[in-house]
Parts: structure tokens; sequence; C-alpha cells
């Protein structure tokens, strides 16, 4: 396998972008991506989208988008693993590149989730839990995650009050990122005392419905040299694994085991352990993911990822910086873009071009994107060469 | 999506807790499978225990479009024995009251109401004993 090279990202400011189609807002985003990296052309693309038919009623979705980015007749295929579907379309892509059957690939996520109402949208989003065994019974996404920190807070003595820091500091994160839904912060009074959602769950524990695209080129690490000027950050490693899609088969309600196989993978893969890492994104979906993930990726013990925020040690300037870009909670949740904009933070990050939320001297970043109530997961570590 | 044939080839799970045993190891899938993952394709209908305990819950309190009128409702996560767990609705209960370990039965109840000639759909429901 040929090592694999990021020479290109893109991003566009997300939010509910009711002026742009789906097709606009991949557009807009690719280019940037292709401008960054200095390519003149792309040999083949991946398209992270979890699920267009229900947002927009559009599906044949890759060839559609690489007509209007120009590249037809190149390969272009649509990937999808629900909310892990953008880390999807960059393990495709950095799979091309090792195999040696291509040499620049775009990879890229999409999502356009304000086309629909609160209804169809929070049906759509169910579509990525067992529907005949959790969904017909009323179960919703907030709810699922809602069940796991109940859990947790039973098994762990985990507080609502260490979930609420979550979310202010990823708020506090993406109100440093311009390109985020919703850059501003929150207090823990004010988590605390924002609308019900699913118990213990409120609405300022739960990502947002966002319009939004993310994009990188892929190409062999040899070639990067005489692509581009700017630092250049290598795929270190990654790691892919599943778990049963519906909670209730789950041994351990507050393990996501398919985050620590993936996390294990991408460590062995890479040849390094959590205490390598110096920036980090998590699948922040809900407060009690990032707690639940931290603790499976090893950066915490098993039982105190609660501790975490609420200590600063994952806040910037803390030991190991988690969701420097505000995280799902504050930049926003296109469910299919979200894995590619995390590979999207972390490169720069590793190019020192994170503005007010650099973490000073990050050489090596890792990425974590899941799937459902974590029946998914793709996990990226990125070095800077 | 409740479709009507959908909903008629589920009612053996829906409406008896029709599970699937495996002959080799004994492990008990709900709904049933055709392979095991000790890798056995052997398996017995055996019907689930209509008596077991609360694992977690929520109050879901924005609900799904054909739930909207039953908001806020509990769902929890409910062992039924030899390792079989079930998400359902808590019912007959004041949530406020209910904790992780809270002992419930199993009962036949309408679930959820579809589309606009309101057609009724039957399932399991838990009630704390």
């Amino acid at each position: 396998m040929r090592d694999v090279a990021v020479i290109g990202i893109g991003m566009t400011k997300w939010g509910e972008l009711w002026d742009k189609a789906l097709r606009d807002i991949f557009v807009e985003t690719a280019l940037l991506a292709i401008d960054d990296a200095g390519v003149d052309h792309i040999d083949s693309m991946y398209i992270g989208c979890m699920t267009s038919g229900l947002f927009v009623g559009q599906e044949h979705l890759a060839s559609q988008l690489a007509d209007y980015l120009g590249l037809g007749p190149i390969p272009a295929a649509r990937v999808e693993s629900a909310c892990a579907s953008g880390g999807l379309a960059v393990k495709q892509g950095f799979l091309e590149v090792a195999s040696g059957y291509s040499d620049i690939v775009l990879v890229s996520g999409v999502e356009k989730m304000t086309d629909v109402g609160g209804d169809q949208a929070t049906y759509a989003l169910g579509t990525a839990a067992d529907q005949e065994y959790e969904g017909y019974h009323g179960i919703t996404f907030p709810g699922l995650y809602a069940l796991i920190a109940r859990a947790h807070m039973h098994a762990y003595g985990t507080t609502r009050e260490q979930l609420a820091h979550v979310a202010v500091k990823n708020h506090r994160h993406g109100a440093l990122n311009p390109l985020a839904q919703y850059p501003f912060e929150v207090t823990v009074e004010g988590v605390l005392n924002s609308t019900r959602i699913a118990d213990p769950l409120r609405i300022l524990d739960c990502s947002p419905i966002t319009d939004g695209a993310a994009a990188a080129i892929l190409c062999p690490l040899d070639m990067a040299k005489s692509l581009t000027d700017k630092p250049i950050v290598k795929i270190a490693g990654f790691g892919h694994a599943t778990d049963t899609i519906a909670l209730h088969d789950r041994e351990d309600l507050t393990f996501l085991a398919a985050t620590a196989k993936a996390g294990e993978a991408a460590y062995a893969m890479s040849g390094k352990t959590p205490e390598d890492i110096d920036v980090v994104e998590v699948h922040d979906c809900f407060t009690i993911a990032e707690i639940c993930v931290i603790e499976a990726l090893g950066f915490m013990e098993k039982g105190k990822g609660g501790t975490a925020a609420e200590s600063g040690l994952t806040a910037l300037g803390g030991k190991i910086p988690v969701n420097t870009s505000g995280g799902l909670k504050a930049k926003g949740h296109p469910v299919g873009a979200t894995g590619v904009a995390q590979i999207v933070e972390l490169v720069k990050q590793l190019r020192g071009d994170a503005d007010k939320r650099q973490v000073e001297g990050a050489r090596v970043g890792l990425a974590q994107n899941m799937g459902g109530s974590g029946g998914s997961t793709l996990v990226h570590i990125l070095e800077v060469q | 999506m409740v479709t009507p044939a959908r909903y008629w080839r589920e009612i053996p799970q829906r409406y008896r807790l029709e599970a699937g045993k495996c002959t080799a190891c004994g492990k008990i899938y709900f709904p049933p499978r055709v392979v095991c993952v000790c890798g056995a394709r052997e398996f017995e209908t055996v019907q689930l225990n209509d008596e077991g305990t609360l694992q977690t819950f929520t109050v879901i309190r924005v609900a799904p479009s054909q739930f909207t009128d039953e908001a806020p409702y509990v769902v929890g996560i409910v062992e039924l024995g030899d390792g079989v767990r079930v998400t359902t609705q808590v019912v007959d209960c004041d949530p406020e009251q209910l904790e992780i370990g809270q002992k419930v039965k199993v009962e036949f109840r309408r679930v959820q109401t579809i589309g606009e000639a309101g057609i009724l759909c039957y399932g399991y429901k838990c009630v704390p004993v």
C-alpha cells in the first residue's frame, strides 16, 4: 500500500442555507478543496451522504455531483453509513489512492437537511436506528442517547452538570470558528434550563439540523511534495468497525464497542497511542456521546469521561483538546458531511492554520465519526510531515 | 413506516414475543435469525418471558409524528431474561417515580396509530409490577 496525504481541504459556512441546493453546497465546497490543493484534475470521487433520498428526494447522487463539478465521466460513488457516511468516504478514498488505482481522489460529505420539516427530518434521522424493533416503539435519536446517558449516570455517577459542560466547552470552541452554524457561547445554567427533548437530555445537549458540505483531496504521499507548498498531512492510519444498530442488543449500553475497535485498529496502523494525539475531533451528536467516545478511544478511563470537560482537560489549552471546531454541537451536523469536516479541522490544526482555536505545536490528530447510536465508526489518525 | 405486509409478517414477534433459540449454543435472538454468532444455523422457536427488569429509560417529549398525541411517554430497555433485551414503552406509571431496576410485566397494547385512516398498530408494552 502507498502512503496517502491530504493536500487540499474545503468547507463553507454551515447553517440553514435556504438559498442553496444540495448540488450548490457540494460544488462550492469541492472547488475550495481543489483550489486549496492546486490540482488540475481529479481521478475519482467519493461522496458521503446519509439520506438525500429522504431529505431532498434525490438518489443517484454521485453522478449528478460529478457532473455539476464538471468532472464527468470520472468514476464517482456515494457511500452510506448513516452519520458516519463522511468518514466512510474518506476511508474509501484512502484505499483507492493507497492501492495505486487512482492518484488524486476527491472525498466529500454533504447533507441538505432543511428542505423538509422537523417531522420528516426526525423520521429521516430515525432510519439509522432499527426501524422495526426500536423506531416502532416511539424512540427517537435524542431518545436513544438519553437511554445511554441515564445508564452511564446510573453506572458511573456521571452528573447532569457534566453533560452540560460538554456543550459549554464545544460552544466555546465553536465561537472561535467562523464556519460554525452556532458560533456563540452557552452556559451550564443555560443548558440545564433549555427545553426538555428526551430526559435527561435537553435541546442544548443535541446537535442541530444543518445544511453543509466538506471536502478533501487525497493523493500519494510521494506525489504531495510536488503538488503543494503547504505542510503535508499524512493519513497515518484508520479503523472501521460495526456494532449492532439496535442499542438494546449491546451487552454494555454505555460502551461504544465499534469506536473502541476502530480506535484500536487506527492506533495499530499508525503506531500511535492516545498519548501521542495532540488534537481530537469526535462525534458529539449529543453531549453524552462525547463522554462515551473519549472513554472508548482510551483518552479517559471507562466511567470517568464525564469529568473531562468539567475539569478543562478536553478544552482548548487542556491536555487533550477535543472538538476545537465546535464539534457537531456548535459547528452543526449535516450528517453525511460531518466525517469529512472533522478531517478539514484536523488538517487546519496540523497545518497551523486554525487561527484563534489553534492547538500550539499540534502534529498528530484523531477523528472519530459514528453512525446511529454507535452501530458504525470510522477513526482516522493524521500526522503532519 | 408501517405497511400491511410489513405489519403482518412481524405479528409473531409483536403479539407473541416469538424468538429463535440456537440449538447448538442456546443463545436466544429476538427477532429470530437464521445464523448464530457461534456459526450454527439451526434454531427452535421459543417465547420470551413476560416479566423483566428496566435497564434504562427516557421520557420522550419531542415525538415522531405518529406519537405526538402520546407525548410525553416513557421508552425503556427491558431485560426479559436469558440475556434478551427489548426496546419498549413503559406505561401506567409516573415517570418521576421510575428507576433503573424496576420490575416490569409485558402487556399487549396499542403501540401507534398510522395514516389518515388512523390504523391501529399493536404490540408489547411494559407496566411496572
